[in-house]
């Protein structure tokens, strides 16, 4: 059976701005993909170890040598705004909180 | 007529090695080819003739003729653009990064650019390298060379289109499920995916981080033999690349398959397989055991399994690695946001296409709280099992063989109302991508409409040497004409 699911909850949990059509049609479609997805369990024992990557690295480290990095300016080309050498953003706090 | 631009970059590296054509010429021949048939195919996104050409008259001007040069040396090249490069517009097939120019290269076109590679440009692909025909471009689908009404495959559908159209010699692709090896079928060229780890991500735009790889399209494996030689290797950019000494891949190439282990994937041949696919890859299995190969039949028991468990964990991964495009720090803003969560919101809601935002969506369902154990958790463990999977088969064999795609190109609009339908092109290729092997698809035949066969040999981690090894001497017994009829007329 198709999977049920909650839209506005998972859009916004994903920060998704969506229309009205894209819900509807998002809703029928990511059922039906769940419900095939969902056939993982008949598989997935207990018995059975998680994998997350097929090759298993850990600890990996470079030597510990400084390298030159990205300059400012480059990291900030392609900010949709600047100024002042840092990116601008709507007003995220009250001014008079 | 056949021009320079068609023919292998081993046979054009050594030509240029003795002297009998320049680098600029080669340059000449790939960028008119552009001219004459990409506004049919439309395999790029960006072209870069200058850098081109500039390019190609320093190696002219600096390499005495005779000198020893690497095999890459003047070799025209493009590039999916998905792989970074710097100064030079990135799109990721997506309105989000419409004017992205990176400050840096990834570590596959450092290498390549180090070794003497000439960029003819980057390549239309699925928005950040998501679907499997190249539809969800937010510039335009790009048209298969065999048919132009046909889809290339995808998600690297440029990048391969490219190579059959003769626009370039050898491109390189990404290869998350199937994306370098389904277009490559699709288009009639040579598509390898790399072990995991082998080729360096860094400067890859992430999909899925424990799926993606870097990969080739050529018009012959001795080709992605020698494209693979320069693109191995170890870098410390990138924390999952692995240990591996550098090598010539073109060792070996030519010892055949006499008493090489091969193993048929019975999944391969089940229902929903076109007739054609089916039977051209029989054949070469028989010319397979004729050139001395012990074959036997062997079973991937959880592939359908597979399927479903990568639309769990490529999804997830990029439901969180696609979490940057937030309108701050690069890329598309939309204008108007009341606050910055709204801004971020309205942002995402406007710069992505319906195939991402269909993904975002389901991996961030897979990922929420509930959800996680019976989606994302049953998915990895799923992942386990293919990977015993393979680990059975490779006990008893050397090689697999299946078909590559069930299907050959099938028409622009035919599949994009049906995700499932979609999904389903790449049921043969995902299983390597979850257990980290490498695969190659080379071309087998055509099927009655004249459209290529793409065949799929897998090895285990790290049996490139072998993987190559057979594919050539199947390669080179089949001997297949792989022109596609666009050019007849070029």
């Amino acid at each position: 059976m198709p999977v049920e699911i909650d839209i506005d909850h998972v859009a916004k949990l994903a920060r998704l701005a969506l229309s009205e059509d894209e819900k509807q049609r998002l809703r029928t479609q990511l059922g039906l993909i769940l419900e095939h997805a969902a056939k993982v369990g008949e598989v997935a024992a207990d018995d059975v170890e998680p994998t997350a990557y097929a090759i298993p690295r850990s600890n990996v480290l470079r030597p510990d040598v400084p390298e030159p990095s990205i300059p400012h300016a480059a990291a900030m080309q392609n900010a949709p705004e600047a100024e002042g050498g840092r990116f601008k953003v709507v007003r995220i706090v009250d001014s008079d909180a | 007529m056949t021009e320079l631009c068609d023919r292998t970059a081993t046979e054009l590296a050594g030509k240029l090695r003795a002297g009998e054509i320049t680098a600029v010429e080669l340059a000449e021949s790939s960028l008119a080819r552009v001219e004459a048939v990409d506004d049919r195919v439309a395999a790029f996104l960006t072209k870069t003739p200058q850098v081109a050409l500039e390019r190609a008259a320093e190696l002219d001007a600096y390499l005495p003729t005779g000198a020893p040069q690497s095999n890459v040396a003047g070799i025209p090249l493009a590039l999916k653009d998905v792989l970074t490069t710097n100064g030079i517009r990135t799109t990721a097939g997506s309105k989000m990064l419409e004017t992205y120019v990176p400050p840096y290269d990834c570590t596959a076109w450092t290498r390549l650019s180090g070794a003497g590679s000439v960029l003819i440009g980057k390549t239309n692909c699925d928005e950040f390298a998501m679907g499997s025909s190249n539809e969800n471009s937010a510039y335009g689908p790009v048209h298969n060379p065999w048919d132009l009404d046909a889809v290339p495959g995808g998600s690297s559908g440029g990048s391969a289109a490219a190579v059959a159209a003769g626009e370039v010699v050898w491109s390189l692709g990404t290869d998350t499920g199937g994306s370098v090896r389904q277009p490559a079928a699709l288009c009639g060229v040579v598509g390898l995916k790399p072990t995991y780890g082998l080729v360096s991500r860094y400067g890859l735009i992430a999909f899925a981080s424990s799926l993606d790889t870097v990969g080739t399209f050529t018009r012959s494996t001795r080709d992605a033999a020698a494209l693979l030689s320069v693109l191995a290797g170890k870098d410390h950019r990138d924390a999952t690349s692995l240990e591996e000494a550098p090598r010539d891949y073109t060792e070996g190439l030519d010892e055949g398959v006499s008493g090489l282990r091969v193993g048929v994937v019975a999944e391969g041949f089940g229902p929903g397989v076109q007739t054609d696919v089916a039977g051209s890859v029989r054949a070469a299995v028989e010319r397979l055991a004729s050139l001395g190969a012990e074959v036997g039949e062997v079973t991937l028991p959880h592939t359908d399994y597979g399927l479903s468990a990568y639309y769990l964990i490529a999804p997830s991964e990029a439901s969180s690695n696609l979490a940057r495009y937030d309108g701050v720090r690069f890329g598309y803003r939309a204008e108007g946001g009341t606050d910055v969560e709204d801004m971020m919101s309205r942002t995402r809601g406007a710069g992505f296409g319906p195939e991402v935002k269909r993904r975002i969506m389901l991996g961030t369902y897979s990922l929420s709280a509930g959800y996680y154990d019976a989606y994302y958790g049953q998915a990895q463990k799923v992942r386990t099992l293919i990977i015993r999977d393979y680990d059975a088969a490779f006990a008893n064999y050397d090689v697999l063989v299946s078909p590559t795609s069930p299907t050959t190109a099938f028409k622009i609009g035919e599949r994009t109302d049906d995700p499932m339908a979609m999904y389903l092109s790449d049921v043969f290729t995902i299983p390597a991508n979850l257990a980290g092997v490498p695969a190659i698809s080379i071309p087998s035949g055509f099927d009655a409409a004249g459209l290529p066969i793409g065949l799929q040999f897998t090895a285990p981690v790290l049996g490139e040497s072998t993987l190559l090894r057979a594919a050539h001497a199947l390669e080179t017994d089949l001997g297949l004409d792989l022109r596609p009829p666009l050019l007849a007329g070029v």
